[in-house]
């Protein structure tokens, strides 16, 4: 039908992968970075015995929670800039599953800030409560989101809708802007495939969020029963990711050629990376299981990303074959790619830069001793 | 009720609601590190005990900011998609600039002061407020070049290949003459809002200080100091606010005078308009539906001379239903694209633009007479009085500036329908097809009750502070000992 030969806006091709790779780089930033800091916040209720345990937790992603949420804000942002219209049919498309994202955002974000603010016990559980539970939302929606576009979610043109809320669709919208159909898209985000995937990036933020909890913290009970805690739920994050990257590979593999196999291997990496962190987690080596958790996270990324290539998740009803909605009659104009190239090229590495020492300046382990008796007053 | 008008409903609330924490952040985090620069210089406990106190009062806001402006970056694809589609080759841009400039600047380096206090040497703590600061100085360039091309929609022109607009010129539309006197009223605003809020905070204490007595002196007098330096920046602020307010009227006048007719409730085009304090209905149909009418006054506010000539509601409809809107490329190239939407009635609500263009000036006005007010009680090192009509003006000062800028914006986005993006897309063709009602209102529902009760915890914290008063304070140290206390943690 569409495919591949959908006249272009005039930009190169090459310009376009490159802002979806950009873009898929910018998530694989906020997977790996807010990863760890939903793990340690869905952990606060369970992990924490005492106030001061919870505080040390609350503490090692104090200082950078914010800077990593804004990962999404600019993938998000980039999303719209290059792919304008990837940016509206998914947005609108998924407009439920994104409304629980932004509560389970809002209540974690001022969870951290104001749980602080008050000496109260039940005050204090109710934020360690919304903060555990806005960690959890998110990661399970992108999951199921994510799997979602492995799968393909089928769209048509607006025009060809039978009923549209819109009162005047005027001519260029009704034959450009692509929207998800109706029906089937609905039970689709709840097919086994789509909770499983849901499922798999929780665990794996667990996961990955125990294990920089043994890397922020001094010897300790708080550090032993982190470590305890990822021992187990590695086990599960191996068994559910392979269960689900092997489902993937099987059921829908990328349709290019040469990707399939690409498919394969970097499954086979994020078994390894996986079964890695578990055991030198296991064998008090944290630093090295941090960092295998994220070639984990990377990988299943770029597994969920490839695929993307042309279609962007999108297919047409019942034919994973043919992408209407893709890079190239999704994106902006040559010009506006060219500009945001510019801009990225100069301040991602500034940005990274600076990043990068925040995290040297907070490098400290913490421990129950450093958490001074009277909350801080002021800032 | 459609879709689109809960749509549009979903995005005030939901904006409105972010610009209640917007205008303190941006102010009031340059404050902060103003405070922190003199405490640095001089050494003085008492900017220390200041920097911390409204340190404290600027984090509590800021975290309400940030959440509530996560909701704003993905409405525009959930409610807007069509309108993000048309337009994203344009207005994506700025939006990912914020985001890749300014919120990564922002968040990182006011975490780094939050809980760097005994981590950074005292200048480079110095360093990450002020650049927290420029932060969000940067997001609220970018935004409001965003939101300027949305009511001037220059550096752009007509894909009849794939219909939309794409960008011409990005320096276009960074200098659009709307941007150029937005982004100054709008950051002008913001001091008024936040030297509000200081003065508010600081003369409360004061007068209830001075009923005290001597005990209090020390305090007293830091809260005197803090009570005149929040009146100056509110009232220089808003000297800033009616100076660059004039230019938005000037600038209005030109890109969008159908706005401004419906402001000032003027039918029919008139040499010498005036300015009316009242509206009594809004039907065209028997001259303008104005009264209590200072003559000439609209002319010169909105042309500078007394005796120009102000195109009028009616003159106008006829006028684009004819041609069309012609002030830049893209209104020219769309031109026969609007034709189809067959719109015959150009002009925003007359009563909300009308009403709302004066609440907003009110409000400030009244603001700044508070300000000059606390001057004068406080010269010449007198103290307040107190008293009820004291502490009503402390409790109203903050808010009055707050409510302004809420109504300058709903002035702004309400008068440049029936557009979205103005004189090109209508806002009825710009929102999602594929979104229903009931998915609209319910997340709007849900939404509002959530921002409701963070709104009750946020105004109970901030007066839970406020109440306490100045924090005492121990002279920030590097941490050396691995195993002490830290001098500040969650
Ligand atoms: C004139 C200024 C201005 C305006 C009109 C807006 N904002 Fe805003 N926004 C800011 C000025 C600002 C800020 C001062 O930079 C904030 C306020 C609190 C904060 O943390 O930063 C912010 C926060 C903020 C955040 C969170 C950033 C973070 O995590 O640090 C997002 C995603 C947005 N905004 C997005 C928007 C969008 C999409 C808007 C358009 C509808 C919008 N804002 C209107
Ligand atoms: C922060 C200050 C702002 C406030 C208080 C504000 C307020 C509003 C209000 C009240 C509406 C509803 C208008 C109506 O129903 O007629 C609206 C609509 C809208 N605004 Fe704003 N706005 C602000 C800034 C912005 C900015 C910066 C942008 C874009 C960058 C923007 C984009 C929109 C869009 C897309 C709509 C929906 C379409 C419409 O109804 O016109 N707004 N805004
Ligand atoms: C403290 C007082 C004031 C506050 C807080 C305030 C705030 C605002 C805000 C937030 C906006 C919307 C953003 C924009 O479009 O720029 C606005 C718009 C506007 N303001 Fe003010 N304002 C104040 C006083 C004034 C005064 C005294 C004047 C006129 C002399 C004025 C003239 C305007 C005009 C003409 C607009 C509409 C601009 C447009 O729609 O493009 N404002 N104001």
């Amino acid at each position: 039908m569409f495919a591949l030969e959908v006249p272009a806006t005039g930009a190169p091709f090459a310009l376009q992968v490159l802002w979806l790779i950009l873009i898929a780089v910018l998530w694989i930033g906020y997977l790996v970075l807010e990863g760890f800091d939903f793990g340690v916040a869905m952990l606060i209720p369970f992990l924490g015995k005492t106030e001061k345990e919870k505080r040390v937790m609350v503490n090692t992603i104090g200082p950078v929670w914010d800077g990593n949420e804004v990962w999404l804000l600019t993938a998000g942002g980039a999303t719209f800039a290059a792919f304008p219209a990837w940016y509206a049919t998914l947005f609108s498309g998924a407009y439920l599953p994104l409304f629980l994202v932004l509560v389970g955002l809002i209540i974690r974000g001022v969870s951290f800030e104001y749980r602080s603010k008050h000496p109260e016990t039940k005050w204090r559980s109710t934020f360690d409560w919304m903060a555990a539970i806005g960690s959890f939302i998110v990661p399970l929606v992108l999951g199921v989101a994510f799997a979602n576009f492995i799968m393909g979610l089928p769209v048509m043109l607006a025009g060809e809708m039978a009923s549209t809320n819109t009162t005047v669709l005027l001519s260029p919208a009704a034959a450009s802007l692509f929207v998800l159909t109706p029906a089937p898209y609905f039970w689709q985000l709840f097919s086994w495939f789509g909770i499983l995937g849901g499922i798999v990036l929780v665990v794996a933020f667990l996961f990955h969020g125990s294990i920089y909890l043994t890397l922020k913290t001094k010897a300790g009970e708080l550090h032993d029963r982190a470590r305890k805690f990822a021992s187990i739920v590695g086990l599960v994050a191996i068994v559910g990711g392979a269960l689900y990257l092997v489902a993937q590979n099987l059921l829908y593999p990328a349709l290019f050629p040469g990707l399939a196999l690409v498919g394969w291997i970097v499954t086979l990496v994020a078994a390894l990376a996986l079964i890695a962190a578990w055991w030198f987690v296991g064998h008090g080596r944290e630093g090295i299981a941090f960092v295998s958790t994220t070639v984990a996270i990377v990988s299943v990324a770029v597994i969920t990303f490839l695929p993307m290539v042309p279609g962007m998740g999108f297919i047409a009803p019942g034919d994973r074959s043919s992408w209407p909605l893709n890079i190239m009659n999704a994106s902006s104009s040559e010009g506006t790619l060219v500009l945001m190239t510019i801009v990225a090229v100069i301040f991602v590495p500034i940005v990274l830069a600076y990043s990068a020492w925040t995290y040297w300046v907070f490098r400290q382990r913490l421990g129950v001793e450093n958490m001074p008796d009277e909350v801080a007053l002021a800032s | 009720m459609s879709a689109e008008t809960l749509a549009r409903w979903q995005f005030g609330i939901t904006t409105v609601y972010h610009f209640l924490f917007v205008p303190i952040t941006i102010a009031l985090s340059m404050l902060v590190a103003v405070l922190q620069t003199m405490w640095y210089r001089s050494g003085e406990e008492k900017f220390l005990r200041l920097t911390k106190f409204f340190g404290k009062v600027f984090l509590i806001n800021f975290a309400m900011g940030v959440v509530t402006g996560i909701v704003q970056e993905f409405q525009f694809g959930l409610n807007w998609s069509e309108y993000s589609r048309f337009v994203g080759d344009i207005f994506g841009a700025p939006l990912a600039m914020e985001a890749l400039i300014a919120f990564f600047l922002e968040s990182v380096f006011l975490g780094m002061w939050i809980f760097g206090w005994d981590r950074l040497p005292k200048k480079v703590h110095l360093l990450s407020i002020w650049l927290g600061a420029i932060g969000t100085l940067l997001s609220a360039i970018f935004i409001l070049a965003a939101n300027s091309w949305m009511q001037n929609p220059v550096g752009a022109s007509f894909n009849a290949a794939n219909g939309r607009a794409e960008m011409t010129s990005l320096v276009a539309v960074l200098v659009n003459p709307v941007n150029l006197v937005t982004f100054p009223h709008v950051i002008a605003g913001a001091y008024v809002t936040a030297g509000g809020l200081i003065l508010g905070i600081s003369g409360w204490w004061l007068a209830k200080l001075a009923k005290a007595g001597d005990s209090a002196a020390a305090e007293k007098d830091i809260w005197r100091w803090a009570t005149r330096f929040g009146a100056w920046v509110l009232i220089i602020a808003g000297a800033a606010v009616i100076i660059t307010g004039d230019f938005q009227g000037k600038a209005l006048t030109e890109e969008q005078p159908m706005k401004m007719a419906a402001a000032e409730g003027l039918c029919h085009s008139e040499k010498g308009a005036g300015f009316s304090l009242i509206l009594v209905g809004s039907d065209c149909s028997k001259g303008n539906p104005t009264a209590l009418t200072v003559p000439g006054l609209f002319s010169y506010l909105g042309a500078g001379s007394f005796d120009a000539t102000m195109e009028g509601i009616a003159d106008l409809n006829e006028q684009y239903a004819a041609e069309g809107f012609q002030g830049n490329q893209l209104q020219k190239e769309t031109t026969a694209q609007l034709k189809e939407a067959g719109i015959t009635d150009f002009s925003p609500s007359i009563p909300v633009s009308f009403w709302t263009f004066r609440i907003m000036m009110v409000l400030g006005f009244a603001a700044i007479a508070i300000g000059v007010w606390a001057l004068i009680a406080t010269a010449k090192g007198k103290d307040p009085k107190g008293g009820k009509w004291w502490t009503a003006a402390m409790i109203a000062v903050p808010l009055l500036s707050l409510f302004g800028n809420s109504f300058g914006w709903i002035f702004s986005e309400m008068g440049r329908q029936p557009f979205v993006v103005y004189g090109v897309l209508p806002t009825m063709s710009a929102n999602s097809p594929g979104v229903s009602a009931l998915e609209v209102g319910l997340t709007m529902v849900l939404f509002t009750l959530l921002y409701g009760s963070l709104a009750v915890v946020e105004i109970g914290l901030q007066l839970h502070f406020i109440k306490k008063g100045l924090p005492e304070v121990e002279e920030p140290q590097m941490l050396t000992d691995a195993d002490a206390p830290l001098s500040f943690a969650y």
